[in-house]
């Protein structure tokens, strides 16, 4: 099928019409004859959307996701790109489990799946997994992560780093020092004190972060930190950007709006890992994604059944749905607010992400002769987020009843229409 | 006032309505009919997630009092110790017609998940959840405090309170923080360091770190218990230290004010936060503490749910 996208406004603002033939943007004169035409007048396109952090359960919880639902669920929150983190059951710690979490992405054949291998065997923090198999493997993994833990031990961080040079590699870290979060519930700050739940506080994430910029720059590797959430890493990325240490950062866009206030009915469809911080720390989040300290956004979507969300906080499970979300919650805390353009939410969540894990076919211009991996927006119509409408095979979204910005009406993949119309 | 799951949800006349109403029902049980017939017919729920002797006892005794009949559901050999979630105990007892759940859980705001999600429609007493708060203990203490102080007066104006301990894990003193300052009680916090929370700088106290300066400035002292498992988490170097620079022995109470009085919600670890001859000297008020329980509570029974039309017909 070839289409010829007219009026449609780029990144940079200027309109244009795009068009697209066996998989790729073509000039628009070569178009064949019975390609369908498709009025983006007043639409915003952006690169598909490149997410480095998801959780898609399979294999082992498909109760609470699949690949194939987590690919619906990405395309409809304008994702042609998803990563799946290794938290999986088994692990994604060989070579056969991350080909088996590929060929399902292929097999769904909505957008690419790469896996994220395990940085340790069973995410047990005290061997390295296979990840040269991994690399090697045809699901050619880039990105290594204990996602879920952190990678605690010194010794082994440090040797993952060097490991992974060998192929151009990064380890995404999960910041989280485990001594000082033992059992910890919330943000550790008058909230949490109020609410005697167990404090979460801002130092354990920001030792690890320390620890490891630290580390990076004596192994000279690529370090990726995983959803920041606290003022004072975003102040030790740039001071380690300014060093010219290669540590690249995310935010989540749940990190870009909540707060810990959320915590106070004790509803744990607000629980989340790592917790939801100050007003203070999301206005530093947001200044640190417009200025380039957070390269990226990136989901962390963590579907979790019901059941796991509908009983007291301390029991709950962590974590938020988000693929749907993303792009919506960008718009409202980004560029309405004008901290950026859409220029901007392009580069954090399209081409910078593709660029960090080595994503081939990602993160374009949109220019002739690329792949034609493209998301539509309507970037000024609002909607409801209904839980009980969505794709994903949870509901665990802390965005149920929120009126958003920013209404996804097409995704292409490979220059298939693979949502909207 | 529906449920009672903190002491944010009375404001300052409802906490004196439920001391006044404490005050009226214990007048009328010290006469020769204990029992009044104010909730016959009304089903309230023990439901025990936690080892307690005392709070149950004594909401029992309250609720027994005012005729309720009282089902009691404790964890043990209960299905909450088989893995059955709290949704479903919510509505099993829901499906039994509770009109009221006294709830202790070991999950802070497991109250508040019975009380905000449909699950049950009777009203939800928080009898202690987790570390954050037990508010019929402090409208115990308050009422107990009243009666020895007060004076004469419905509030608590002008008293001088401390709270001694373990403060970070104590739903005690947080409830206690709250109900004190609305009463219009100077609470002051001493503690190690260690065992105050965070985010104890906002609240409605002075922190002190030594205990012998404090003690000459107050009317009361509230010593709260050092749990035994505390002992494992290096929040100080050994009870014997402990001990030495926050319990209360006999040399601390000469200490004390000639009018003060000496509290513990129980139950005590005798030599460690505080010495048998402190805990049963003539400034020790902490049997009558246990007495005052149960007319509190039955104030709190009796205010949630005596007299109150039955919605929807049977309950």
């Amino acid at each position: 099928m070839s289409y010829l996208l007219k009026n449609a406004t780029l990144p940079n603002g200027k309109s244009s019409d795009l068009a697209i033939q066996d998989g790729h943007f073509v000039a628009t004169g070569s178009l064949a004859e019975n390609h369908k035409v498709i009025d983006l007048a007043g639409k915003q396109v952006l690169p598909g959307l490149v997410d480095l952090h998801t959780h898609l359960r399979e294999p082992g919880f498909e109760e609470s996701e699949t690949v194939a639902t987590g690919s619906l669920s990405a395309v409809r929150g304008g994702f042609t790109a998803i990563s799946a983190m290794a938290n999986t059951s088994p692990v994604a710690d060989t070579a056969g489990v991350v080909e088996q979490v590929y060929r399902l992405g292929q097999a769904a054949g909505l957008c690419d799946v790469f896996p994220i291998g395990a940085v340790t065997q069973g995410l047990n923090g005290q061997t390295l997994s296979e990840i040269g198999a991994m690399a090697d493997s045809s699901a050619r993994v880039r990105v290594f992560s204990d996602d879920g833990k952190c990678v605690f031990d010194p010794l082994i961080m440090r040797r993952a780093l060097e490991y992974v040079k060998k192929f151009d590699g990064v380890i995404a870290q999960h910041a989280q020092e485990p001594m000082l979060t033992q059992d910890a519930q919330m943000n550790e700050g008058e909230i949490s004190a109020q609410l005697g739940l167990k404090g979460w506080p801002a130092v354990a994430e920001e030792a690890i972060i320390a620890r490891d910029v630290l580390l990076a720059e004596h192994t000279k590797s690529r370090l990726h930190i995983c959803h920041l959430t606290t003022a004072g890493g975003v102040e030790i990325i740039r001071w380690a950007k300014a060093r010219g240490i290669q540590v690249t950062a995310e935010v989540t866009p749940h990190h870009l709006l909540l707060t810990d206030d959320y915590a106070k009915n004790y509803d744990p469809i607000f629980k989340v890992n790592p917790p939801l911080r100050l007003e203070s720390d999301v206005l530093a989040l947001r200044a640190g994604l417009a200025d380039g300290t957070i390269d990226i956004v990136a989901t962390d979507h963590a579907p979790h059944s019901s059941e796991s969300k509908d009983c007291e906080w301390s029991v709950a499970s962590f974590g938020m749905v988000g693929l749907e979300t993303a792009l919506s919650i960008v718009i409202k805390t980004m560029v309405e607010t004008g901290a950026m353009n859409f220029e901007g939410v392009a580069d954090r969540l399209s081409i910078a992400p593709a660029r960090i894990a080595r994503y081939a076919n990602h993160g374009q211009n949109l220019e002739v002769g690329d792949v034609a991996n493209l998301t539509v927006v309507d970037a000024a119509a609002k909607w409801t987020v209904d839980r009980d409408l969505m794709s994903t095979r949870s509901k665990n979204t802390p965005f149920h009843g929120f009126e958003l910005p920013g209404v996804v009406t097409h995704t292409f993949f490979n220059g298939k229409l693979v949502f909207g119309e | 006032m529906k449920h009672l799951l903190s002491i944010n949800d009375l404001s300052r006349d409802e906490a004196i309505l439920i001391l006044d109403t404490a005050a009226e029902l214990a007048r009328i049980s010290d006469g020769p009919m204990k029992k009044l017939p104010t909730l016959r017919g009304r089903t309230i729920v023990n439901l025990f997630a936690e080892d307690s002797t005392r709070t149950r006892i004594s909401f029992e005794a309250a609720a027994k009092r005012l005729s309720a009949d009282v089902i009691n559901f404790s964890a043990k050999g209960s299905s909450l110790s088989k893995g059955e979630s709290l949704k479903d105990t919510a509505q099993t007892l829901q499906a039994m017609g509770a009109d009221a759940v006294v709830i202790r859980h070991p999950a802070s705001g497991a109250p508040f998940r019975l009380a905000d999600n449909q699950w049950m429609s009777g009203a939800v007493i928080n009898a202690g959840d987790g570390t954050h708060e037990h508010p019929s203990q402090a409208l115990l203490d308050a009422y107990t405090i009243r009666k020895h102080l007060g004076k004469g007066a419905k509030d608590l104006s002008g008293l001088r309170v401390a709270i001694v301990g373990d403060i970070l894990h104590s739903r005690v003193a947080r409830s206690n923080v709250l109900l004190l300052a609305k009463l219009g009680a100077h609470v002051t916090l001493v503690a190690p360091p260690t065992l105050l929370p965070f985010g104890v700088d906002s609240w409605p106290v002075t922190i002190s770190y030594d205990l012998d300066s404090v003690l000459p400035q107050v009317d009361v002292i509230m010593m709260l218990r050092i749990q035994q498992e505390r002992m494992h988490e290096i929040f100080f170097p050994n009870a014997r230290e402990y001990s030495r620079y926050f319990g209360l022995n006999r040399d601390r109470v000469k200490a004390l004010n000639s009018n003060a009085i000496i509290m513990h919600p129980g139950p005590m670890n005798r030599g460690l936060e505080i010495t048998a001859d402190a805990a049963d000297s003539a400034r020790s008020v902490i049997v009558e503490q246990v007495s005052n329980g149960v007319s509190v509570r039955m104030a709190i029974l009796y205010l949630l749910l005596g007299g109150a039309p039955i919605e929807g017909g049977i309950n």
